[in-house]
């Protein structure tokens, strides 16, 4: 099989404006004759559902929650970047370009990541008419604040909801194409099948989750837009309904899955506090431009209250190990750093399985400095929140963090126009693997994904329709049958166990494996031991699990169990990335190959996206290079010392 | 701690409902509300039996999935905290609680604890939004907004839209919900142009769906998770009253409101 990446030649600057004159146009008479179906409201959803309803198109949403506005994007905290420039710190498209790449360890492709960051300023001047009530300056301009490791400040936020107020600016217009007829909304609809015929996608099949009905939805091109997949540890800070069934089932009905080895650790999470644990909550990392980090440097001292550890005993590791950055290092280096001092037994509060896994973020010097209502102005409902959970208030103790799942930089494969290798099937926002290369920068998820929904998927997928005839299949073909079938099948399977096990309990035990060998630090032993392990525990679930109800009614453990089932197949492709990527690189950090605790890139022999062929649940599967080339970042050791 | 739950229970849509009792357990202080839920609906999938259904999603209080009556109070006894971030130390060993979902006549019940909000989206089409187009946006420095009207525009723009307004109040308007969209657009210049049109479509459109009128008790404030103000629907009423003294011609017109 051969990657088509059809990535423009020439000057990177006009490769996209060049790209979108070459590509094929749809005459807005002919747009409604074409059916659309986005799968997923979040930010990329929403974003290409609204804007392909306002150019004509005839479009069917669908999301599983019960309102598009639920979408786990709506959780995101900190911010959005944009290359506007507005601080006259001589930010610019090439700089936040550069960042990107060289923030993604050097494995993302130059020519997506240049038109993200050219795209990143539309996004800000969309949000804004739309009514996103982003943080002003008392002059009434936009204001900006530094994020992440970034040396500018070009991030825009809405206090610490920028997620909650970019989704609702995307849901609204998408709303309003509902009211216009242009769109027709399924809540509560999983998508269980992508459907394919004659190499083509040709729709998917749902199930409506509160009748239990199977149905088929046939349309000229589908668009996946449902997110990543970082609950395959169980634990993480995505919502408990976030999965990977959709791309999982684009994945076996052919479509390539790039990089899932690519994982981001978020460095500033709430510590687990017990067993019975369900999710993280993450605390924005923006928290860390004020808050110094530290633990005891003696572990005798770990059991001890924070404020009778004086200052010449605390390690603020992060500003010792790398002074240029210091706080603000990216969240992989962060979050390593991390477990590397609880593994050495400094970690702080409560031991959860015998270790204590937490590291202070202490905000005593910045009340110190600007004073409580300075850091409640900019940090209030963090702190409430903080609180919240944990009884304790960060006013008064420093806040406990430790890194949690967040984020997944890889997803299905796709090319420049975002088209998988199935023609027809196109993957959007954190469900593909396209623009943070091996490690995602701060505030740059909500610009992927709303770049992709509101200005890059709208001007490619007229290319694909330009070429297919409309209207070519209806959903009574064989193929819409089978799949159906195929749905009904395991429908029944997964009710017809009776065995004894929860599809929770089995998902924590797969979680906890992954964390543990497939998450912030691996090794080709570990890998090869989860690999082993996996398949036992997928044997065990189809023998032993217990699904209460049947499938003609809202059943939630229905829907838990077959979400998890599909965890059970994709933990295995992501353990075998893992094990073949034999290089640190990221997010991806091998053991084996390090210096002194740092990332040892492999540029000479892993300088590609990996993209896996599914080739059944229990064959191997193929592995497809697609080279990277650098002709303006200069590949080089990522240093933030 | 141990607790007893008294959870409404119902099949379905049309299914009649009635409270049932369960004890649960070493529950511990750190536990969210919804978890100690989880450990509930483990021990009765275990025994065969089916668990209770609730909705929820990114138990971070954002999503606003979440959401039921505890003790008939909407997500419960602490202000401002959604019951996916109430955790079990606001609660003592040998406690009683009631959980029942939110009522409303514009929420049907589908299972349980979960109620149909559609209604709040449909709410939302007929003008919870601004008119522009993708690509047709100024730059966005174009045009500043005051400090102040963006502060407010965003108290506004912070609801979840998880329906506690409704579910407090004892007419089960929904004048929290739509008033806060409504000053949320109408406080920024981007959604000056169509105020009056956003007011009146949209409380028109709330009449229909069949929430019930405001009378002023001010327990939507009161329950909602996000601190919405209470004054959103004062001011409402005025853009209503502006709006059709103006009678403009772009309003169909009606008689609804407050």
């Amino acid at each position: 099989m051969e990657l088509k990446s059809r990535l423009p030649e020439g000057p990177i600057e006009t490769a996209w404006s060049r790209h979108k004159f070459n590509m094929k146009l749809v005459n807005p008479a002919n747009r409604r004759k074409y059916n659309v179906i986005v799968v997923g409201s979040g930010l990329a959803g929403a974003a290409a559902a609204a804007t392909l309803g306002e150019q004509g198109y005839n479009v069917a949403c669908f999301c599983f929650q019960d309102s598009p506005r639920r979408a786990h994007s709506i959780a995101a905290q900190g911010g959005i970047n944009a290359a506007k420039n507005y601080q006259n710190d001589s930010d610019s498209v090439y700089r936040l370009f550069y960042d990107t790449v060289k923030g993604g360890d050097f494995r993302a492709r130059e020519q997506n990541v240049y038109r993200l960051a050219e795209l990143s300023v539309n996004i800000i001047d969309q949000a804004v008419a739309q009514g996103v009530p982003f943080a002003r300056e008392y002059g009434g301009l936009l204001a900006n604040r530094s994020f992440g490791g970034a040396q500018v400040s070009r991030t825009f936020y809405a206090r610490g909801q920028t997620g909650q107020q970019l989704l609702l600016g995307a849901y609204q217009a998408l709303e309003r194409q509902i009211a216009a007829g242009r769109v027709k909304m399924y809540t509560r609809h999983e998508m269980l099948e992508l459907v394919t015929a004659d190499g083509r996608a040709r729709g998917i099949v749902a199930r409506d989750l509160t009748s239990g009905a199977v149905t088929s939805f046939a349309a000229d091109a589908v668009c996946l837009a449902t997110g990543g997949y970082s609950n395959v540890f169980f634990l993480s800070t995505n919502a408990k309904g976030c999965n990977v069934t959709s791309t999982w089932r684009a994945h076996k009905k052919g479509a390539l899955f790039a990089n899932p080895c690519f994982t981001q650790i978020h460095p500033t999470c709430i510590p687990q506090a017990g067993d019975y644990q369900s999710k993280l909550t993450l605390m924005s990392e923006s928290l860390r431009n004020d808050g110094r980090v530290w633990v005891p440097k003696d572990p005798a001292d770990a059991g001890k209250s924070p404020r009778d550890i004086p200052e010449d005993k605390r390690d603020y590791y992060l500003e010792r190990k790398y002074p240029s950055f210091g706080n603000l290092s990216p969240r992989d280096i962060a979050s390593r750093a991390a477990k590397i001092v609880c593994d050495e037994g400094r970690g702080v509060g409560p031991a959860v399985g015998g270790v204590r896994r937490g590291v202070y973020l202490d905000f005593a010097d910045a009340i110190g400095r600007v004073g409580k209502a300075g850091v409640s102005e900019k940090y209030g409902n963090l702190f409430e929140m903080y609180d919240r959970i944990t009884g304790e208030d960060p006013y008064q103790v420093p806040m406990r963090m430790y890194p949690a799942p967040h984020y997944t930089m890889g997803g299905l494969w796709v090319d420049y126009n975002l088209m998988s290798n199935i023609p027809g099937c196109f993957v959007l926002g954190e469900a593909n693997f396209s623009d943070h290369g091996a490690n995602r920068l701060g505030a740059s998820a909500l610009m992927q994904g709303l770049a992709d929904g509101y200005f890059v998927l709208p001007a490619t997928l007229p290319d694909y329709l330009a070429g297919v005839k409309p209207g070519g299949t209806d959903s009574g073909h064989a193929a819409f049958r089978d799949a159906e079938n195929a749905v009904k099948v395991k429908t029944e399977t997964l009710l017809g166990i009776n065995g004894k096990r929860t599809a929770d309990s089995f998902h924590r035990e797969l979680g906890y494996l992954m964390w543990d060998k497939c998450g912030m630090s691996r090794t080709r032993e570990g890998l090869n031991e989860a690999i082993t392990r996996i398949p036992q525990i997928r044997e065990e679930f189809w023998e032993n699990l217990a699904v209460p109800g049947s499938g003609a009614e809202l059943n939630q453990s229905l829907e838990k169990a077959g979400r998890v089932a599909d965890f059970l197949e994709f933990a295995e492709l992501m353990c075998v990335d893992a094990r073949d990527r034999e290089e640190s690189c990221g997010g991806h950090y091998r053991e084996e190959y390090q210096d002194d605790g740092e990332a040892r890139r492999d540029d000479a022999n892993f300088q590609y996206a990996a993209a896996w062929e599914f080739n059944g649940v229990d064959a191997a599967p193929t592995l497809h290079k697609e080279p990277l080339a650098f002709n303006y970042v200069k590949p080089v050791t990522r240093s933030y010392k | 701690m141990n607790l007893t739950l008294n959870v409404w229970r119902q099949k379905g849509r049309t299914a009649a409902g009635a409270f049932e009792k369960y004890p649960v357990n070493d529950v511990s202080d750190h536990m969210s509300f919804l978890e100690m839920l989880d450990v509930l609906n483990e021990k009765l999938t275990a025994e065969g039996k089916d668990p209770v259904a609730f909705e929820h999603d990114c138990r971070e209080g954002i999503c606003g999935s979440c959401g039921f009556m505890i003790d008939g109070r909407p997500h419960g006894p602490m202000p401002r905290t959604t019951v996916c971030q109430l955790h079990m130390r606001s609660f003592k060993d040998g406690d009683e609680l009631f959980l029942e979902p939110f009522r409303a006549s514009a929420f049907p019940i589908l299972k349980d604890l979960v109620v149909d909000r559609g209604a709040f989206d449909r709410i939302v089409q007929a003008g919870g939004y601004v008119s522009v187009n993708t690509g047709s946006a100024p730059e966005a420095n174009s045009t500043p907004v005051p400090k102040t009207a963006a502060d407010a525009s965003f108290d506004n723009a912070a609801c979840i839209a998880c329906g506690a307004c409704v579910a407090a109040c004892p007419n089960g308007a929904a004048m929290l919900f739509t008033s806060a969209k409504v000053a949320h657009l109408n406080l920024l210049p981007q959604g000056e142009p169509e105020r009056y049109e956003r007011a009146t479509n949209m409380v028109l459109q709330m009449d229909k769906e069949g929430f019930g009128h405001c009378s002023w008790h001010g327990e939507c404030a009161e329950a909602c998770p996000k601190g919405i103000p209470l004054a959103s629907i004062a001011r409402m009423n005025g853009e209503f009253t502006v709006a059709n003294l103006l009678r403009s011609p772009h309003v169909s017109g009606g008689d609804g409101g407050g």
